[in-house]
């Protein structure tokens, strides 16, 4: 019934709109005790004394738990998953004397209540002493490489030609330094844990998780359990942005408590826990150099990031990947460092890697165009990549040329004063700006199960999960559009480690690799029905159910990645266009307009397809305008770690925005020809901005976010050099 | 069970009483600045006295002369009040700004003049801060103080005062009705913040059993042309980094007889600007005279580091609001 590429609206709506849906705190196991937590303030060194009598002594106080009490978890040795870092060790909670961090948990109290548990824990009295450690000041002296055990995606060091080389002798060159300061998710659910021990010691998490396989192997291994004595839940998630990838060690803890306690406890984050509680997208220092031909041909680009990560674990991630196949350049090179703070680790946010290194890459690319007095946009097409030259591979599928005009016609780009600080309206100085956006395109292998119903309905379930970009729905439209029955009739199970194993729901990957395993299972559910004795050639499976008096047929399906990975460069594009208007005096910028025209394969869902897009969009404004940890580095601390000082931008803040997806299809990639629109959504949105804002007032701010101090800062540097 | 004690006041005297014997006791009114200090436990009160039962304080009263705003009106509901709109621009134009349509259907008046600062520092409690333990030190003064005031901050604390409403009020001399165990008593607006000086924890005048009952505000043709202008970070629900309440009386040769300044997000309290003021007194309400007022502004500020950009957009911001009044006038 060709249910793909329809706009259905999402399935779980309805039980969203109304407070059916449950998210990880709102179940309620009987008999649940709740638990809060103390922390650290000293970045590092190591508990001296801890006095817990007082909040022992609170009525309704269960328990009090801290490292000299904490039942010794095994910890077993697990495989870092690929949401880890390569190297390290993360977090063991409530395990030792030992201080990592400012913010680091190290008492838990469990209650009757929440409210006596968190009054409790703030009578928990303890003294530290303070020790060196990797220090607090972000400084480039003390970077280094990634350590060996980290992952072949973010080398020390990649060249391509001799970048250096044709730097030196180019005609035409700029350089500049880029600061993308600490972001976090910030998702509406705040990160909960339900944990609840059975009889024969078998353990129940409701977890806010993006991957319950992964929650579930590493709980066992905590706690040296077997497979099939966890089961993680995790039907809905309140958005997550990459925040939910790991299992962090408040699900340990609430495990842990709920042992203790001999009966459920529910560990819910407040806000400010989930400033470290969790992780955040790294501080990320960027040096860009591009140098050209008189022509406009690029010859050389070279892009260091200096990354930062905690002094235990090495958190690394793909900022320069775009850097080698972005453009059609002669030459590249790409040196990737980290710095180690005593903070706590940082995690994927949307768009990881490619997020920062793009906006580097965009802004100074824009700088180039600039230098050589070409249109932004016609610079880029110049250097058009028909290939990728740093796999040396052709693209599965690449339609950014059409992203680019057709973002370009819809924003009116040829209204662009090449100008800077031409274009006015009224005393606000409007400007226009663009950028690229790339991701690259995965697949992971994902399995299902599909049961098909005589009365002509089905249900498929794997342990994948939707954090709100619409899985359920999209997931329900392959499975009616494959198996010929309306939407209506095609129920979608997920967020459940029982159920079976699906990738990780990130990096925009889960519609390549869950859908191809619902497309494939979908297949072999009609082949091997199809094959039934009795079965006749052309019939619906459903009519072959009920002729041959069979109430259901069940299989299980499975996709994997093809061998196109080895012959193939596969991305999803996008080209993001933005308008600004600054007040002069204030140096305020808003945005009235946004438009992004997006290559992501096939779109299975417009409607919430374009909710990812815009919502990505949002996003940029924030990423663009005000969003920034404030760190300080006397106290290791991230000064603004709740909603009313760390800003993301409201209503107010959004106007006009429109996401085109341009005709794509990938079929190279994956039988279904879809791409991933997820991250690709936040990618470029920044540097397109902050491209408008120089073309707006003529000043090159390279540090995110683009508050009124770097406005009016800027503007004083300028006026007095 | 957690140290936390709720009590109902029927009336401003019994409220005033139980302040008055409990040391560190507050009273609560709508509740959305001391409920974030008790979520955070910033300086959380052992007793909150819940004054919303309170008859008689929820009232705008207006006659001839002046109009009179009860402790426990709501933000939404000066909003919506046409004398106010009428006779006091700037001090609707503050309230429409500030916060959220939501947070100003509870917020009152009363409690917005003793919202605490949003200073980072003051805001984490597990950081210094003289203003929430005295003698821990000010983490802000050389710390992220991007939104910390250049005015009137002293070396204990440069936190500024948050409130829209106030320095529109500082602005348009109004006067505090305050309560006590020992009577009524009246105080102009000015006068109810303290500065910090070496005693940041004292952020006003009022005694400990003192709680305010309302306000008065005088009815002039100056208020009568008064606006306020903010500037934020973001568009909309977020304090202000600078702001400024103006009112202007011109002369019939369109010569400024009278003149109002007050700003905020710059400051450690509601900021009255007497040497602007008087600069622009006598002259012609042009755009240069503006500029050049506006500039005394920054003379005594001074910047910490991160909110050095606020020394720029203060007087611009002041010069902004008094253009964008003189077109109305
Ligand atoms: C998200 C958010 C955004 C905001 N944005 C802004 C903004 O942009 N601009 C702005 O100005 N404000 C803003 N605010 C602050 C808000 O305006 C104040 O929290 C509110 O006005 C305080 O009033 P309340 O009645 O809720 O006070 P409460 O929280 O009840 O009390 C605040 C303090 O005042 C005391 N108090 C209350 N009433 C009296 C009284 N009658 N006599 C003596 N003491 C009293 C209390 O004891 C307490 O110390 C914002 C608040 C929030 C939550
Ligand atoms: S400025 Fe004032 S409120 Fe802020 S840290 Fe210093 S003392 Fe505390």
């Amino acid at each position: 019934m060709g249910a793909i590429g329809k706009p259905v609206a999402r399935v779980d709506g309805p039980a969203k709109v109304t407070g059916t849906a449950t998210y990880a705190a709102e179940f309620h196991p009987e008999n649940m005790a709740y638990a809060a937590l103390v922390h650290g303030t000293i970045p590092r060194g190591w508990i001296k004394s801890i006095a817990t009598d007082a909040a022992e002594s609170v009525p309704g106080v269960i328990a009090v738990v801290t490292h000299l009490n904490a039942p010794r978890l095994p910890w077993k040795p697990v495989d870092a998953a690929p949401v880890d870092p390569g190297e390290g060790e993360q977090l063991r909670p409530l395990h030792s004397d030992e201080i990592l961090f400012a913010g680091q948990p190290i008492a838990l109290v469990i209650a009757e209540s929440q409210e006596t548990a968190r009054a409790a824990a703030a009578l928990v009295s303890f003294t530290c002493v303070p020790s060196d450690g990797a220090g607090l000041v972000f400084d480039r002296a003390r970077a280094r490489p990634p350590s060996d055990g980290t992952r072949e995606s973010y080398p020390a060091e990649w060249e391509r030609g001799d970048a250096e080389g044709a730097f030196a002798s180019a005609p035409r060159r700029i350089e500049g330094s880029y600061l993308q300061p600490r972001l976090f998710h910030n998702a509406m659910e705040p990160h909960a844990t339900i944990a609840a021990w059975d009889d024969e010691g078998k353990l129940t998490l409701w977890d806010k998780s993006q991957w319950v396989d992964n929650v579930r192997d590493q709980i066992t291994r905590n706690f040296g359990l077997a497979e099939d004595e966890v089961r993680v839940i995790s039907p809905f998630v309140g958005g997550a942005f990459g925040s939910a990838l790991r299992c962090w060690p408040h699900v340990t803890m609430a495990a842990m408590a709920a042992r203790i306690a001999r009966r459920p406890v529910r560990l819910e984050l407040t806000r400010r826990e989930l400033y470290t509680a969790v992780g955040y997208r790294p501080y990320t220092l960027q040096d860009v150099k591009l140098a050209a031909d008189e022509d406009g041909r690029l010859r050389s680009v070279i892009q260091t990031a200096y990354g930062l990560t905690s002094a235990y674990e090495d958190y690394g991630e793909e900022v320069l990947d775009p850097v080698g196949m972005l453009y059609d350049t002669m030459s590249a090179r790409t040196v990737y460092r980290l710095v180690e703070l005593d903070t706590n680790t940082p995690t994927p946010m949307r768009g990881p890697g490619a997020v920062t290194g793009v906006f580097a890459l965009e802004m100074a690319i824009d700088e180039m165009a600039d230098a050589m007095d070409m249109d932004p946009l016609e610079f880029r097409l110049k250097n058009y990549a028909e290939r990728d030259l740093k796999k040396d591979l052709p693209f599965s599928s690449k339609a950014l040329r059409s992203c680019y005009e057709t973002a370009a016609l819809r924003f009116g780009w040829e209204k662009r004063d090449p100008r800077r600080r031409a274009m006015h309206d009224g005393n606000m100085l409007v400007g226009y700006g663009m950028a690229t956006a790339v991701w690259p395109a995965m697949q992971a292998p994902a399995s299902v199960r599909i049961r098909l119903f005589a009365n002509g309905t089905a249900v498929v379930r794997t342990a994948a999960s939707d954090m709100g970009p619409g899985t359920y729905t999209s997931m329900t439209q392959v499975a009616a559009d494959r198996l010929d029955l309306p939407v209506e009739r095609v129920t979608f199970e997920l967020g459940d480690s029982s159920l079976p194993m699906a990738p990780v729901h990130g990096g925009s990957m889960t519609m390549a690799s869950v859908g191809n395993a619902v497309a494939a299972g979908c297949k072999k559910l009609r082949d091997d029905i199809a094959r039934l004795d009795g079965a006749e050639d052309g019939e619906h499976p459903v009519e072959t159910l009920m002729r041959l008096r069979r109430d259901s047929f069940e299989v299980d399906g499975a996709a994997e990645p093809g061998a196109e990975a080895g012959t193939h460069s596969s991305y999803a594009f996008g080209a993001v266009f933005a308008e600004v208007r600054v007040d002069p005096d204030f140096g305020t910028v808003r945005v009235p307009r946004l438009v992004g025209a997006y290559d992501g394969g096939v779109i299975v869902n417009p409607r919430t397809a374009r909710s990812q897009a815009i919502g990505g969009m949002v996003q940029g404004i924030g990423m663009a305008l005000m969003e920034a940890g404030e760190w300080d580095d006397r106290l290791g601390r991230v000064m603004n770690a709740n909603l009313a000082e760390y800003l993301v931008p409201v209503h107010a803040d959004v106007e006009e925005l429109e996401a085109v997806f341009v005709e794509s299809e990938d079929r190279i990639f994956n039988p279904l020809g879809v791409k991933g629109i997820a991250e690709i959504a936040l990618c470029g949105v920044a540097p397109a901005i902050a491209n408008a804002v120089w073309h707006a007032t003529g000043l090159r701010i390279r540090e995110l976010p683009l508050t009124p101090d770097r406005l009016l800062m800027a503007e004083q540097a300028a006026r007095t050099s | 069970m957690s140290g936390l004690a709720y009590a109902r006041a029927a009336s401003l005297e019994s409220a005033t009483e139980v302040i008055g014997s409990h040391r560190a006791a507050e009273v609560i009114a709508g509740g959305t600045d001391l409920l974030q200090r008790l979520e955070e436990h910033v300086l959380p009160p052992p007793l909150v006295v819940d004054i919303n039962g309170v008859e008689g304080l929820r009232a705008i009263e207006v006659d001839d002369h002046e109009i009179r705003l009860g402790a426990l009106v709501r933000l939404n509901q000066v909003i919506e009040s046409a004398p106010v709109r009428d006779a006091f621009p700037a001090i609707v134009e503050a309230l429409i700004v500030t916060a959220s349509p939501q947070v100003r259907n509870l917020a009152t008046v009363g409690g917005n003049p003793l919202q605490k600062t949003r200073c980072l520092y003051f805001r984490d409690q597990s950081t210094p801060c003289n203003k929430r333990e005295p003698g821990s030190g000010c983490g802000a003064l050389e710390g992220r103080n991007r939104i910390n005031a250049i005015l009137g901050g002293s070396e204990h604390c440069i936190a500024t005062h948050p409130s829209d409403f106030a320095v529109a009020m500082a602005a348009l001399d109004a006067t505090v009705l305050v309560v006590g165990a020992r009577g009524e008593r009246r105080l102009p607006f000015t006068e109810l913040h303290r500065l910090p000086g070496d005693t940041p924890h004292l952020e006003h005048n009022l005694a400990p059993d003192e709680v305010i009952e309302g306000y008065r505000l005088t009815r002039t043709p100056l208020a009568r042309h008064s606006h306020y202008l903010k500037v934020r970070d973001r568009g909309e629900f977020e304090w202000a980094i600078c702001s400024a309440a103006v009112a202007l009386e011109l002369d019939h040769g369109g010569r400024i007889a009278d003149a109002r300044v007050a700003v905020g997000g710059v400051a450690t309290k509601p900021w009255r600007l007497g040497q602007v003021e008087t600069a622009l007194q006598g002259r012609q309400a042009t755009a240069e005279a503006f500029a050049e007022a506006a500039a005394l502004s920054v003379q005594n500020a001074v910047a910490h580091g991160d909110n050095a950009y606020k020394l720029a957009l203060l007087p611009r911001t002041i010069a902004r609001a008094l253009t964008e009044l003189r077109e109305r006038l």
